[in-house]
């Protein structure tokens, strides 16, 4: 007879396969990733033409236009994050799996991360230049975007694993996860205009990366809590 | 020495509660529709005008308990939820879906009735005020609940999920308190604040204080008859809601 021994893996081996996998996954349909980002550069672009090209109101406006399309472009994706798994059974695998599912949410909602903010993060330097931020406000917005992105997928992930498999998922999703952005919105836009205001944006982007800490310890018990109520 | 033991969990049998519910619900009711024909006759005929506001100031008589109950039904709702999640019990599912349009009903409410002040006494219906915009996103928080719940076909997962999400909202609607209020001391938006308007009569205080309460008594009234409706439409497969029923 032989004997099944499996030398059981790392935690960190498992979530860099994970990660590897979805990225993998992502690369071979592309489209998958540029729509988020053509998504975010074309409502940004909607916003000038809505209010008129007066460049100290545009200027004024930039964070904050930035940072709810921004919001719009990274939830575009987020219906997806769990929908496919499920849909071939990895993620009932991923459930039975010895080890435990928090960490394998907390890699796909990295992925999701790398995937759809860290493309957004690089682009936002250039829509900015459009809205006529200076290299100062730009340096804050990526930076503010940079911490604030990772929270949005990981908040996001709650709200993907809630409406898995249940009808109008797209819809309820954003009436789902929206309210819970708005203090992301309020420090990642706020701290360009505490910057540009000469108050510093330490404060804001302090309170970013707390919230960053804070859905980083909180939101995978959530979302494995609510995968494991659809997995039912 | 001899200990009564107490069955709590008696009433966490869905048919058990019904008739609880059913027994106590008219009770509330009946204190409701007192309370609220007192607190209204203090508040329109009793409570003096106030010296700034004039006749206006009325409206909070009924702004105040709506604006107090929308928090604390999520509170309650969330505490149910928690149970639900704990205990595995199908009730406490069913009380926060109860809950819930009470819950958004009065966060409704507290915004209509806060614009109807606002108009008179800021000059606008709508301020950007910290209270406004957390109000607002209490609503916004219901309303996804209730759509969360009626988007599930499953009741018991429906609940389940609810569930998460109420929990998951109650964390967060300090930090989103918290960070509307910061936005707005940045923004400089409303100068005018309900907490430097002067102190009340005690007419006043005491009309409020018998609204707040009919506010309480209707809530769990409204909550009872609705969880009785609740009960009914899922255990109707059941003999005893048979028999119940006719």
């Amino acid at each position: 007879m032989m004997a099944f021994t499996f030398k059981p893996l790392g935690l960190a081996s498992v979530m860099l396969a994970v990660l590897r996998r979805e990225v993998s996954l992502a690369m071979r349909q592309k489209g998958e990733v540029l729509t988020p980002l053509v998504f975010f550069v074309v409502i940004a672009s909607l916003f000038p033409l809505g209010i008129g090209p007066e460049s100290a109101l545009l200027l004024r406006m930039a964070p904050g236009v930035l940072w709810v399309s921004a919001l719009l472009a990274a939830m575009l994706s987020l219906q997806r994050l769990f929908a496919t798994d499920y849909a071939d059974g990895s993620l009932e695998q991923m459930a039975l799996s010895p080890t435990p599912l928090g960490l394998l949410v907390a890699a796909k909602a990295l992925s999701h991360f790398l995937l759809s903010g860290l493309p957004l993060v690089l682009m936002a330097p250039v829509l900015g230049l459009q809205f006529g931020l200076d290299s100062q406000a730009l340096k804050i917005l990526m930076i503010s975007l940079l911490l604030g992105t990772p929270t949005l997928s990981l908040i996001g992930s709650i709200g993907a694993a809630l409406t898995l498999g249940v009808r109008g998922a797209g819809v309820l999703l954003s009436l789902l996860i929206l309210p819970l952005y708005i203090p992301v919105l309020i420090f990642g836009a706020g701290a360009v205009e505490a910057d540009a205001a000469g108050l510093g944006a330490s404060g804001h982007l302090s309170l970013l990366a707390a919230l960053l800490v804070l859905s980083l310890f909180f939101a995978p018990l959530a979302t494995t809590a609510a995968l494991r109520i659809s997995l039912e | 020495m001899k200990i009564r033991a107490i069955h709590w969990f008696k009433y966490s049998s869905p048919q058990n509660f019904y008739f609880l519910a059913g027994r106590l619900w008219p009770w509330f009711a009946v204190l409701a529709a007192v309370l609220m024909a007192v607190g209204l006759w203090i508040s329109f005929f009793v409570a003096p005008t106030d010296a700034q506001q004039g006749q206006g100031y009325r409206i909070i008589f009924v702004h105040v308990p709506a604006s107090q109950m929308s928090m604390f039904i999520y509170m309650v709702m969330a505490a149910w939820a928690g149970l639900g999640l704990a205990f595995n019990t199908r009730l406490s599912g069913m009380m926060a879906s109860a809950l819930a349009p009470t819950g958004a009903l009065f966060a409704f409410l507290s915004l209509i009735t806060g614009a109807l002040w606002g108009k008179p006494m800021w000059g606008a219906w709508w301020v950007w005020d910290a209270r406004l915009t957390s109000e607002l996103i209490l609503l916004f928080l219901y309303l996804g609940f209730l759509a969360l719940q009626s988007s599930i076909d499953d009741p018991r997962r429906a609940d389940k999920a609810c569930a998460v999400l109420a929990l998951v909202g109650v964390v967060n609607v300090p930090i989103i308190y918290f960070s509307v209020k910061w936005w707005n001391t940045l923004h400089q938006g409303a100068s005018v604040s309900l907490t430097s308007a002067p102190s009340m009569a005690s007419t006043m205080l005491t009309g409020m204080l018998v609204m707040v309460v009919a506010f309480w008594m209707y809530s769990i009234a409204a909550a009872l008859a609705r969880v009785r409706c609740i009960i009914l439409e899922r255990e109707r497969h059941t003999e005893w809601v048979k028999h119940a029923v006719e």
